[in-house]
């Protein structure tokens, strides 16, 4: 329970910082730290077990059916992981409470964090490969928002939008990686996934499940070729630097790695892939760092090049290496941490971090100058430090192996380099920084910092020095246990300590750490050098690359979705012809026969509605451009289809039929009254042809279609719900029976549709009402003249007396709709309808005025009314919408059924009334709002490139 | 006796609702148009209630009873129409 505690506190907490700001900064960052230092005890209090070698599991089901589970679990490499996530995690609240000026929202950024903390916590200890991509994905949105922070800069926001572009694109790798890899293990869960390294590796889906898997860890730990978006996001505030880029997020995909590595590594392709990506990643990282001038910037890269050192170690596939690569992590993680806090608080305190614009920092700014040194000399690898003791163990690995040429002599040499160069780019921090002559020209006066700002880097230095001198004490049972859990077995007998005699590695040391500083004491000639050679810009690479996605992808849409709705009509019946027709062909013979079902005979009065329904519809074909005219005649369309319903004895159509057809009048006439009236020419004679044809060709197909299927006998799902209406449903109207309870869950989904419909039908007319277009609507006149009669005193009456006539019909309906003909549906329409009536005679103010129904709160209810009768069920133990159904007395009453599907009705019902009245209401204010003239503040009416302005902005 | 009767009903309501369709068509005016579709509502009721006389059935009951409340609402919002544009002021 605790384990999904901890991941869940800092989502839970996210919550607090936005609330606690109203109580000043301090409250703020005191109530976020308490939450992660919560978190980071409870992990605490799991970590004797976990040392002992035991592994915590706690699993709930979730969607079973899919393989996806909540279920974590903690084993070594989880602890090691939540422990940096969430310790270093505490540094930098702290850190930041006095690093975030009171212009930012502080807030805000601590919501991110928390959030982001608790996505990381959970890649960390998830169980289930699925819950793990959730987590991945959240990580990749949170540090979206966390980069992307300063959103006032552009560099902000476009390092922010690339590194969501590349990490979670590379998280599409991984879903599809980790679907692979799950379906060849036959499981989802990590635990058992581990245990079948064979089965796997023996799968065909082995190869693709590695190379997508490793793309998404790639496109997340910065390797080589995706490592380009990581300097990028150091426009993020510096504690965000620190915490994304020391120890989580691009630690990731490190994790999943070292996760992953008892089933993925140990084959030609696993060695080839990583090593080679981390040895890459790690040389030109590192030689880029050393030229770059912004601290940040120098950090980023050099945080490039050790990620690739730990790739590198993952890659050589041995059990020592994984042990290395484990304590590198730890290392890593504490002086790199420790290195960006203190650029901040350069940053902070001098005003730039630029290295061209400093040194001599040292008498100036003692204590950060220490610090800063001896993490820096950590990062070089120098003897007494934790970077020392990780490094020589990877450069005896790299001796030892001799992967890539058959001598063995390219990967030494190759680390080699890597580390010459991480010498030179460290030293080139110490000394250009904090050596060298004062200067009088710094932006602002440098200082120390106050406390808050150096003990979070004092106390990670305090750990450089600590496992640097005593390896063993203060970092052997971790690793030892960490590195077992990354390898699934035990790990190989090793001593953590400072002298292991003269090896080869210390030789290799030697070398690196003399050439480097050789490096830097001739910079101006090697940087001369770098100079000349090229510098492909990544950022203008990815750029290129996704402006010519951009420009395909709306080439595409553009053309496919150019706005006209003939063309999609065009194309979409035109498929649907081409399938019908393909299909029809493609038949045999017994297939495309006529069936040889009797037919009904047709009577006289059947021949005559016949007539008429052909008549009207060809009418209107004919006189479409006549708007008003075509719209009496679908009326007469919509009576005989209605009679159509009752002799082919579905009554329950007939009433909805019927009910929604005057809505429906009423909808379009209001609508029309804003329309022009004549629909004017605009297909050419090709365009005609065109879509005439189509539509008999549609029509014909749908004709053939409809004769097939009822020339035939055919059984369908109809006889059971006949047969089991009454018993299950407890109504003998098997319609309504279906409505609210075989398919409830469709209407449910269905009311919502309605409701949202009606909603958007508000706010697209509210943009009429009040937005820009606004004075357009109120300078526009009637097309023609109106008689003088507004509220005929005649009309008036009758509408006065239908209503409560109308509204009984209406409770009628709803009541009997269980077992006869009617429902909330129609009763919800009906009522509507009586209503409008009100509305239509005496005029739009004076109904509201005595009915101040909120119509938007009634949708809403509606929803909710249906909802919370679906939720009763699960109350009682029953799944969603399960309904009950029983018969009662009562005195005079007599005998009588309640069921529950009577309240999912009434939900139903008040939605329809909502969704009609809301979209009724709000077309006939418009026609109210017609001859208010207001002042005019606007220097035009409508201004047609406003609306290009307003798109120009947003795109940016 | 009563299916006689019924089959005159049938025959008067068809031809009736014949000679709308021939308005209909023919107009000349929008009013005749509307008062057409109004007056083939009125048959239209009339065709269902005799489906239930029929049938022997009430079922069609509410059918008739709906359009006959709502089928002149249609014809008002159509005259409204016409006569003042905007429907509900």
């Amino acid at each position: 329970m605790s384990l999904a505690l901890i991941v869940m506190l800092p989502f839970l907490g996210a919550l607090l910082p936005g609330l606690m700001m109203r109580s000043g900064r301090n409250a703020c960052a005191i109530t976020t730290g308490s939450v992660t230092f919560l978190a980071f005890s409870l992990l605490l209090t799991h970590a004797p077990a976990v040392l002992r070698g035991e592994v915590i599991q706690v699993s709930w089901q979730w969607l079973p059916a899919l393989g996806l589970n909540v279920s974590f679990f903690l084993d070594g490499l989880g602890l090691l992981f939540a422990g940096l996530i969430l310790g270093i995690g505490l540094l930098i609240i702290t850190y930041s409470r006095f690093y975030l000026s009171k212009a930012d929202s502080m807030g805000a950024f601590y919501t991110y964090l928390l959030l982001f903390q608790g996505a990381m916590v959970g890649i960390v200890l998830s169980d289930n490969i699925l819950l793990l991509l959730v987590f991945w994905e959240l990580t990749s949105l949170s540090s979206f928002l966390l980069i992307g922070f300063w959103r006032h800069l552009p560099e902000g926001r476009q390092g922010a939008r690339m590194a969501l572009a590349v990490t979670g694109g590379g998280g599409l790798f991984l879903i599809a990686g980790m679907l692979l890899l799950g379906h060849a293990a036959g499981s989802y869960e990590l635990s058992v996934i581990l245990e079948r390294r064979e089965l796997i590796q023996a799968s065909p889906l082995y190869l693709p499940a590695l190379l997508l898997i490793l793309g998404g860890c790639f496109a997340k730990s910065a390797q080589f070729p995706f490592h380009f978006w990581l300097p990028h996001a150091m426009a993020a505030p510096t504690p965000v630097s620190a915490y994304l880029h020391s120890a989580t997020m691009v630690k990731a995909g490190i994790f999943l790695m070292a996760r992953l590595w008892p089933v993925l590594a140990g084959t030609e392709a696993w060695t080839w892939l990583v090593a080679s990506a981390g040895l890459v990643t790690m040389i030109l990282g590192a030689w880029i760092a050393l030229f770059k001038d912004d601290l940040k910037g120098l950090l980023a890269y050099s945080t490039v090049s050790h990620l690739g050192l730990v790739t590198l170690l993952l890659g050589l596939g041995s059990p020592m290496a994984a042990v290395a690569a484990v304590f590198h992590i730890i290392n890593h993680a504490t002086f790199k941490a420790a290195l960006f806090l203190i650029a901040g608080i350069v940053d902070h305190e001098v005003g730039t971090r630029d290295v061209k614009r400093l040194g001599g920092l040292l008498m100036l700014m003692p204590i950060t100058a220490t610090l800063g040194m001896v993490a820096a000399a950590s990062m070089a690898g120098m003897p007494f430090l934790n970077g020392f003791l990780s490094k020589e163990m990877m450069l005896e690995q790299a001796w030892h192996h001799g992967w890539l040429a058959p001598g063995g002599w390219l990967t030494p040499l190759l680390a080699t380099l890597g580390a010459v160069f991480s010498v030179a780019y460290s030293f080139r921090f110490i000394v250009h920084v904090f050596f060298g002559p004062q200067r009088d020209d710094y932006p602002a006066k440098p200082h120390d910092p106050p406390a808050g700002l150096w003990l979070p880097p004092a106390l990670l230095v305090a750990l450089v020095v600590l496992i640097g001198l005593f390896p063993e004490t203060f970092a052997g049972d971790l690793v030892r246990t960490a590195s077992a859990a990354a390898m699934g077995a035990v790990a190989p007998e090793f001593h953590l300590s400072i002298w292991h005699g003269v090896t080869p590695a210390l030789g290799m040391s030697v070398v690196a750490v003399a050439v480097g500083l050789l490096l830097l004491w001739r910079y101006p000639g090697v940087r001369g050098l770098w100079a000349r050679g090229p510098h492909p810009e990544a950022k203008v690479m990815f750029d290129g690359v996704i402006a010519a996605l951009v420009r395909f992808s709306r080439a595409l849409v553009l053309n496919l979705h150019n706005g006209s709705l003939q063309r999609y009509l065009a194309i979409l019946v035109g498929a649907a012809v081409a399938l019908g027709f393909a299909a029809y062909l493609g038949a045999d013979g017994a297939a495309r026969a006529p069936g040889g079902r009797e037919t009904l005979a047709a009577g006289p009065v059947v021949v005559v509605a016949w007539l008429l329904l052909m008549v009207s519809t060809l009418m209107t074909v004919i006189m479409h451009r006549d708007r008003f005219v075509a719209l009496i005649l679908i009326g007469v369309v919509g009576v005989i289809v209605s009679i159509g319903f009752v002799y082919l004895s579905a009554p329950d159509l007939a009433l909805t039929q019927i009910a929604v057809e005057v809505g429906t009048v009423i909808l379009i006439l209001l609508a029309l009254y804003f329309l022009p009236k004549v629909t004017p020419v605009e297909s050419g004679l090709g365009r005609c042809v065109r879509d005439g044809a189509l539509a008999v060709l549609g029509g014909v197909g749908v004709g053939v279609l409809s004769w097939a299927v009822m020339t035939r006998d055919f059984s369908s799902i109809s006889t059971y719900y006949l047969e089991h209406a009454k018993p299950l449903g407890g109504g003998a109207n098997v319609v309504n029976v279906i409505l609210v309870d075989f398919r409830g869950f469709d209407t449910f989904g269905e009311i919502i549709v309605l409701g949202i419909a009606a909603l958007a039908i508000f706010a697209l007319l509210e943009g009429a009402l009040h937005g820009r277009l606004a004075p357009r609507l109120r300078n526009w006149t009637p097309d023609y003249a109106h008689a003088a009669d507004r509220h005929p005193m005649m009309m008036v009456v009758a509408t006065r007396v239908m209503l409560p006539l109308a509204l009984m019909v209406g409770v009628y309906i709803f009541l009997r709709g269980h077992n006869m003909p009617g429902g909330g549906f129609i009763a919800g329409l009906v009522v509507a309808i009586a209503l409008i009536m009100q509305y239509m005679a005496s005029g739009f103010g004076w109904a509201e005025k005595r009915m101040p129904v909120d119509y938007h709160a009634m949708i809403g209810g509606g929803v909710l009314v249906a909802a919370a009768t679906g939720i009763g069920a699960m109350v009682l133990d029953y799944p969603f919408l399960t309904s009950a159904f029983d018969y009662f007395s009562l005195p005079i009453v007599g005998k009588f059924e309640l069921t529950s599907a009577m309240p999912f009705d009434i939900g139903v019902f008040l939605t329809v009334v909502g969704a009609v009245m809301l979209a009724l209401a709000q077309l006939s204010k418009m026609g109210q709002r017609l001859n208010q003239h207001a002042v005019n503040t606007q220097p035009m009416d409508y201004n047609p490139s406003a609306d290009r302005q307003a798109d120009a902005t947003r795109e940016n | 006796m009563i299916q006689l009767a019924l089959y005159f009903g049938f025959f008067a309501v068809s031809v009736a609702l014949l000679l709308n369709l021939w308005r209909l068509a023919v107009g000349p005016k929008l009013m005749n148009r509307i008062l057409a579709v109004d007056t083939m509502v009125i048959n239209a009721i009339a065709l269902i209630v005799l489906f239930g006389i029929q049938y022997r059935t009430t079922m069609y009951f509410e059918s008739a009873l709906l359009l006959a409340m709502f089928g002149f609402i249609s014809t008002v919002a159509y005259c409204r129409f016409v006569l003042r544009g905007d429907i509900i002021e």
